[in-house]
């Protein structure tokens, strides 16, 4: 597979690490009073989509940036990639 | 009609008029005692067991495709019960036993061929573990056997023993481990559960379960309404999209593992070998093709395809161990959608909704588990409590903490 | 030995002779040859047997799809099995042998199996060899195995070189035949980057083996003028002899080339082979077609082939596998082959055609209507039996037969993302589907366009359209522009041996015994029968098969299905893929900075990962491991040791936020870690387990060194850069890996101080009040070199760390052993140091096993409740703090001279001895020189509270029991007095 990175382009699959769901990014809430539950519901469950996918990556050999990808996981088509810290931040997500 | 060797001499001497479909090929009834969804081995097994050893007739598998065509078709046929954990342990022992009578059970030769299967070590560290592995499995009443790298050397000549960048320095080896003819396996259990009464009905899909106030009733099939006491799901890597219709989010991932097999060639291999300093393990098969395969893909996936990086991974790993190996060719390559859990170990277990039950989570070792699985999933549809030998394998094992991760790698299900 | 069947013309190099050898005989051949013409040639029409009844088998085809003409090639450890003799090049010297036969291929004992053929039909195997149920493996098995396979390894290790390489282009042309040439030239005149790719060693495909003309020029010449001209173009890159295999994601596909089989020998380093992954903007699949044949009594004899097969053999090999030869047909394109061979000089029997119109040819004899019924020739084809339109029976004498079903599209990588072809009724074929791989378009015979002038115009179209040109096309150069005319005709009615898989031994009658039994999808016909499943891969059978099943079931063959592709299109050697990663080279070796001074000192070394780490360092008259050992144990208890840590990983976390980081990633505290201090860290995963351990320490406010195991540096920074950028983005905080910029060493022993003393510079006071245990800092050593100094200790003795730049890892090393002289210091390898970790109770990779939690660790209070982080919360799962848990604890053996065995487990003293009553087990055991006796450290369930009591330690799988006594896992200096002298 080709992962177009949003800073350096075209880059081979092979230089990335995949971890899973970028809903891993959703991390809950510590103090949370359903705190035992959010967490184990984002460590554990998984929509796991046949179709699209948003999924993390780690551009291990190479820049070292997590990624978020849009990939299809029928086609395996890749249609947006995000750089992960950018998506944090969208999500609300700060220190 | 029972198969027998006499048999066969009848049939070629009436000029094979007599041979009759191995199942029938039924319309679904209105409603079943149980139904189960998936018409894989582990489907099929549960139908088997359901009939012959729980006495229920009233059962019909359904199946998108046709029989067989999944998982079932599409591993590389290893049996084993080399497990370190007691969730694991004790269920792949059953099974393991479970393979030793099929033929006899199924009145059909599934080749169940014990040849032995070999752990390859390469560090102290891995020695100490496979050294309770092995201690674990004897503690369970299954025979492990710890190989010096002499005795390696000795078994299998051929390894890589004087070039090696991991050298071998022993191995764990469980004699009576060994392959059988996977299709033959879902189509023996199939002849049999059909045998018993059992509607096992192809080109039937899915499309939504039909609950109300927290019951199942049946399931919406692409052959209508299909009603039902209790609706078993076995669909292996498809578990996330089916028990997604009733609502579940589940902890798996479904990702691709692929497999290979290379042209005929005479016995070279004695049975199966694993490699541990790289992701490789390897038989021959009785038609004499080498059956091999390695890591997942890695990346979650439907698409029952995989790509080259891990085509060449687990060639270079077969190139270390044994590199007598590299002017036979790759034949064919394929992929199989695997139901990866959370913790790699799978999941037999009620869920939520009354009378849905669920049988997944197999990851790439659900072909070995076939007869226990089927086993212990039909007695937890008959009897509603889990088998003594899967009681570990619950749904809300993530949430009480109780998970049962062979590998100790945690909740990232490529990593299994 | 005379080429008795060598033809006038063709392609092959007559000045030149090559001699090769066949079953031990010597013949000879012309460059151009490939095995199977040059067997041909010399009259040999018997290659090889088949898979299951061992009947005789010639070459069917000229081509990849070749399932009978199999041999196996060269000698020794490069011997080659199950090689297609159609697509092996002749070179000097060539060595083949036929397989699967025994004791000879005239002679095969195995043929037998053809007499029992009514008992072998499709399945038989699961239906017997049931009774008595041990006879499976005992005795039927081993006869199945011994029988099966087809040719043999050499088992040697396979000398050759292999590569791997990658390439990129706007359009890859797979298939360099009229349709690929033309789309190369239209490409490549476009000034676009192609690469066009086929599996031959000849590019033109069909036009190489057709008498027909392409405009002025004989089909061969255009070819080899396009080619010319294609060379010449510095955009267009020509790979013969290189089989695409693969469509993969995203436009990549794999291709093989094969640079090292057409010679006798390599030269050195030259590879083999090369797997190139060619990344591709556009690819143009112009695979051609492969003919397919016709199913009839006895339509497995040597001699018989296709007629498009026998085409090429005459006009581009210039060889014929008889001088008298028939032909049966279907189609218009069998009569072709009979108008070539006789131009050559071949006498023709009779073209046979099943339709009642055939079209007549005056030169020879044309049965319509009619058809062949049978065959005879035990080693080769003698006669056919053939029934005419009037119901009577003709024998032909004749030594070939060429057949002609028609043609199939070569749709193989258009399925390789699981699309499905569509039939197509005009052509009775299947044809590409709508949804091939991205990228993909296809063109040619392999879209349906079978005519010549048809592909070269497709061909030209395809490239254009694909790449969005603008330009005028070349021109297309007049061709034969024949109709299409195909009526299906899969096979003779009221055959019964009739073959379809002729590698596999799969005939009609097992097709209609699979119906009958009720494997009628073509997935369970496949299976069942084992159709398609041969060396070729069915390429030639498969269509038949699922026609016949259609047929029985009453069904459209669409309605029936086909079976999908998947790669590789044809077998590649494993070796192949593995490349150069064998041997020493399967991994890259770490080497540490000081690693051939251990060398020098006779270490003896160990993988740590891809690490090499001295294990220990033995002294000459050690004769046992353990000696050297317990001697660098006791020699750094007793004064000082120097150890090689360098492989641990080191994170720097730079930042304001870097404590805050820091608080997260650890489950304990270090927000108010002193500069100059350093602390533990226990890491979980966010499932609560632990995951890594190591210190950090605290050089500056905002400067954090991090310490991570060796196994697990690389997961602890993945792990580290996912709780920054996606947890945490706003934290001011930066990490890198510093792990191979720094050379590390731990100075250990009561003496260790004195011996840095002597080269930290002296305006650092490494003191006890001035630098305690925990203490941390930047120095300076030898006059100047930067260095890091911590004062952590795995050994449990007064110790140090110590960093510089890697680059004088090796002369720092050699200077402590100089400078250490006068306090007898010794080197200690992992061996020692994990001897001393045990001894003082630290956990490692053995404890830390992904299953553990800081609880089981002892350490279980570390998790502060006081602040967020990762695992903290799943950690107090119920599952994970149950009463009894495992908790770690020291083991003795009571009897002093008995062992500890890493990976035995605890039983009470008195019970019952299995997996119920299982209490615990050992994960690290060594042999204490302090205490002169084996220890171990293990997890027992309730440990905490169970010092002092006996067990039985157990290890039936290396008949180990023994009676062990449960203590604390600090086996020295419990109260760490050493550490903080």
């Amino acid at each position: 597979m080709i992962i177009p990175h949003p800073l350096l382009g075209p880059r081979d699959s092979s230089e990335f690490v995949y971890l899973g769901d970028a809903s891993l990014i959703d991390r809950p809430d510590w103090q949370a009073e359903n705190a035992a539950e959010a967490f184990y519901d984002y460590a554990y469950l998984r929509g796991n989509p046949a179709g699209e996918h948003h999924e993390l990556w780690y551009h291990e050999g190479g820049d070292r940036s997590w990624l978020v990808v849009t990939r299809n996981t029928v086609t395996h088509e890749i249609s947006k990639v995000e750089l992960a810290r950018d998506v944090a931040r969208a999500q609300g997500r700060s220190k | 009609m029972r198969y027998s060797g006499f048999q066969v001499i009848k049939q070629v001497l009436t000029g094979h008029r007599g041979w009759i479909p191995a199942w029938r090929d039924p319309e679904p009834k209105a409603h079943y005692d149980i139904v189960i969804i998936g018409g894989g081995g582990h489907g099929l097994a549960t139908a088997h067991y359901l009939a012959k050893v729980y006495g229920h007739r009233k059962v019909a598998v359904i199946e998108k495709g046709w029989i067989g065509g999944g998982n079932v078709g599409r591993n590389t046929t290893i049996i084993r019960s080399n497990y370190l954990l007691d969730g694991n342990e004790p269920f792949y022992e059953f099974s393991l036993k479970l393979w030793e009578g099929l033929e006899q059970d199924l009145n059909y030769n599934a080749m169940v061929s014990q040849r032995g299967i070999l752990n390859l070590i390469h560090s102290d560290a891995q020695r100490d573990a496979y050294t309770r592995r092995g201690n674990a499995m004897i503690l369970n009443g299954a025979d492990a056997e710890l190989l010096d790298a002499e005795q390696v050397r000795k078994e299998c000549p051929f390894l890589n023993f004087d070039d090696a960048r991991f050298p071998i320095k022993g191995g764990l080896a469980q004699r009576r481990g060994g392959t059988v003819r996977h299709d033959a396996v879902a189509w023996g259990y199939a002849r049999s559960a059909d045998g018993y009464g059992v509607d096992i009905i192809q080109n039937c899909e899915v499309s939504g379960f039909r609950i109300e106030d927290g019951k199942c009733l049946g399931v919406e099939t692409s052959k209508g309404f299909i009603g039902a006491g209790k609706v078993g799901c076995a669909v292996a890597g498809n578990s996330g999209r089916v028990m997604g219709m009733a609502g579940m989010k589940l902890p798996i991932e479904s990702h691709v593992l692929q497999a290979f097999v290379s042209e005929g060639l005479k016995p070279v291999l004695p049975g199966v070998i694993t490699f541990g300093a790289g992701h490789f393990y390897v038989s021959q098969s009785d038609k004499g093709g080498l059956v091999f395969g390695g890591d997942l893909d890695g990346y979650n996936t439907y698409a029952q395809r995989g790509n080259l990086p891990v085509v060449e991974d687990v060639c270079e790993g077969g190139m270390a161990l044994m590199p007598m190996i590299g002017r036979a060719r790759l034949l064919r390559m394929w992929g199989g959608v695997m139901d990866m859990s959370m913790d790699g170990s799978p999941i037999i277990d009620r869920t939520p909704v009354d009378g849905l039950y669920f049988n997944g989570g197999w990851c790439y070792g659900g072909f070995k588990a076939t007869p226990a699985s089927g086993y212990c999933f039909a007695h937890l549809l008959a009897q509603d409590e889990p088998h003594p030998t899967a009681t570990a394998y619950r749904l809300d094992r993530f949430r009480t903490g109780r998970m049962i991760d062979e590998k100790g790698v945690g909740n990232q299900p490529n990593l299994h | 030995m005379t080429q008795a069947n060598r033809l006038s013309g063709g392609l092959v190099d007559r000045n030149s002779t090559l001699s090769f050898r066949f079953d031990n005989r010597n013949y000879t051949a012309h460059p151009g040859d490939t095995l199977a013409s040059a067997l041909l040639a010399n009259d040999v029409r018997l290659i090889g047997r088949s898979f299951k009844y061992h009947r005789p088998r010639g070459v069917l085809t000229a081509g990849s799809e070749e399932p009978n003409g199999i041999v196996e090639l060269r000698t020794g450890n490069r011997q080659e099995p199950n090689t297609r003799a159609t697509t092996a090049e002749v070179y000097e010297g060539l060595d083949a042998r036929s397989q699967n036969r025994w004791p000879s291929l005239k002679f095969d004992a195995l043929a037998i199996n053809d007499r029992f053929s009514n008992f072998l039909t499709a399945g038989f195997y699961y239906k017997t060899f049931m009774w008595p149920a041990a006879f499976w493996e005992k005795l039927y098995e081993p006869i199945i195995r011994k029988a099966a396979g087809l040719g043999s390894l050499s088992m040697e290790d396979d000398p050759d070189e292999y590569d791997k390489g990658f390439r990129h282009c706007d359009l890859l042309i797979i298939g360099a035949g009229p349709a690929g040439l033309m789309a190369a030239l239209t490409a490549g005149r476009a000034g676009s980057e192609v690469i066009l790719a086929d599996e031959d060693f000849a590019l033109g495909g069909r036009l190489n083996s057709e008498s027909f003309s392409l405009g002025d020029d004989s089909a061969s010449d255009w070819a080899a003028a396009t080619v010319a001209e294609l060379s010449a173009l510095p955009n267009v890159r020509l790979m013969p002899r290189t089989t695409v295999i693969g469509a993969f994601d995203h436009g990549i596909y794999g291709a093989v080339e094969r640079t090292g089989d057409h010679v006798a020998a390599l030269p050195a380093g030259k590879p083999r082979q090369i797997l190139w992954r060619i990344y591709t903007k556009r690819a143009l699949l112009c695979a051609g077609a492969t003919e397919r044949p016709i199913a009839f009594e006895n339509n497995d004899r040597p001699g018989i082939m296709l007629a498009s097969a026998m085409r090429t053999y005459a006009n581009r090999f210039a060889t014929t596998a008889a001088q008298r030869v028939a032909i049966f047909t279907n189609n218009d394109d069998g009569h072709r082959t009979a108008i070539d061979l006789r131009a050559k000089g071949v006498k023709i029997a009779a073209v046979i055609d099943v339709r009642d119109d055939a079209p007549i040819n005056y030169d020879f004899e044309v049965l319509k209507g009619a058809q062949v019924v049978d065959t005879k020739g035990r080693l080769g084809l003698t006669f056919v039996e053939v029934a005419l339109a009037d119901g009577s029976r003709r024998v032909l004498e004749c030594g070939a037969l060429g057949v002609s079903g028609g043609w199939n599209p070569n749709v193989h990588l258009t399925c390789h993302h699981r699309g499905r072809p569509v039939w197509n009724d005009d052509l009775a074929a299947f044809v590409p589907g709508g949804d091939l791989p991205p990228g993909m378009t296809v063109a040619g015979a392999a879209n349906g366009t079978l005519s010549t002038h048809g592909a070269l115009l497709s061909g030209a179209e395809g490239a254009a359209k694909a790449l969005g040109l603008k330009c005028a096309l070349p021109d297309v150069p007049e061709a034969e522009d024949a109709a299409i005319n195909q009526t299906p005709f899969w096979y003779v009615k009221g055959c019964a041996r009739a073959w379809l898989d002729q590698q596999n031994d799969v005939t009609v009658k097992d097709v209609k015994l699979s119906h009958q039994e009720g494997f009628r999808s073509v997935e369970h016909l496949k299976r069942y029968t084992t159709l398609g499943m041969a060396t070729d891969q069915g390429k030639t059978s498969n269509m038949g098969g699922l026609a016949i099943m259609a047929e029985m079931a009453g069904k459209s063959i669409p309605e029936t299905g086909t079976t999908i592709f998947r790669p590789p299109y044809t077998p590649v050697p494993i070796a192949t893929f593995g490349g150069r990663m064998k041997g020493q080279d399967f991994h890259p070796t770490r080497l540490t900075p000081s690693h051939y001074w251990a060398k020098e000192r006779g270490a003896v070394f160990i993988e740590v990962g891809n690490w090499l780490r001295a294990q220990w360092f033995p002294l000459p008259g050690e004769t046992h491991w353990r000696e050297s050992v317990d001697r660098e144990v006791r020699q750094t208890r007793a004064s000082v040791g120097v150890c090689d840590c360098t492989t641990l990983g080191k994170i720097d976390v730079q930042g304001t936020d870097a404590a805050a980081f820091l608080n997260k990633v650890y489950c304990n505290g270090f927000a108010k870690l002193a500069v100059g201090k350093t602390r533990y860290g226990l890491m979980l995963r966010e499932d609560g387990i632990a995951m890594d351990d190591g210190t950090a320490a605290r050089l500056a406010e905002d400067h954090f060194v991090v310490t991570t195991t060796t196994a697990n540096a690389v997961n602890v920074y993945r792990h580290m850069e996912f709780v920054r950028q996606c947890l945490f983005p706003d934290m001011d905080v930066q990490l890198i890996s510093t792990t191979e910029a720094w050379a590390q060493y731990a100075v250990a022993g009561p003496n260790s101080r004195k011996l840095l003393q002597k080269i930290v510079d002296p305006e650092f006071d490494i003191s006890n009040d001035a630098f305690p245990f925990m203490g941390c800092g930047n120095i300076t050593v030898c006059g100047g070199l930067r260095a890091r100094l911590f004062r952590i200790s795995f050994s449990g003795e007064l110790a140090f760390e110590i960093a510089v730049p890697s680059r004088y890892g090796d002369a720092l090393m050699r200077r402590l052993m100089r400078d250490g002289e006068e306090f007898d210091v010794v080197p200690y390898g992992t061996e020692a140091l994990g001897v001393m970790r045990i001894e003082k109770g630290h956990a490692a990779g053995n404890e830390l096993n992904g299953t553990t939690t800081a609880l089981n660790l002892g350490m279980g209070r570390m998790v502060s409740k006081k602040k967020d982080s990762i695992g903290s919360t799943l950690s107090e799962r119920e599952g994970l703090n149950e009463p009894d848990a495992l908790m770690m604890v020291g083991i003795k053996p009571v009897n002093a001279d008995d062992k500890v065995t890493a990976g035995a487990h605890l039983m009470d003293a008195s019970g019952p001895v299995d997996a119920q009553h299982d209490q615990g087990y050992v994960t690290s055991a060594a042999f204490s020189p302090s205490l002169d006796c084996h220890i171990g450290l293990a997890f027992l369930k309730n440990g905490g509270a169970r010092q002092g009591e006996r067990m039985r330690l157990v290890s039936p799988l290396t008949e180990e029991n023994v009676e062990v006594e449960i203590v604390s896992a600090h086996f020295v200096d419990p109260e760490g007095e050493r550490l903080r002298a």
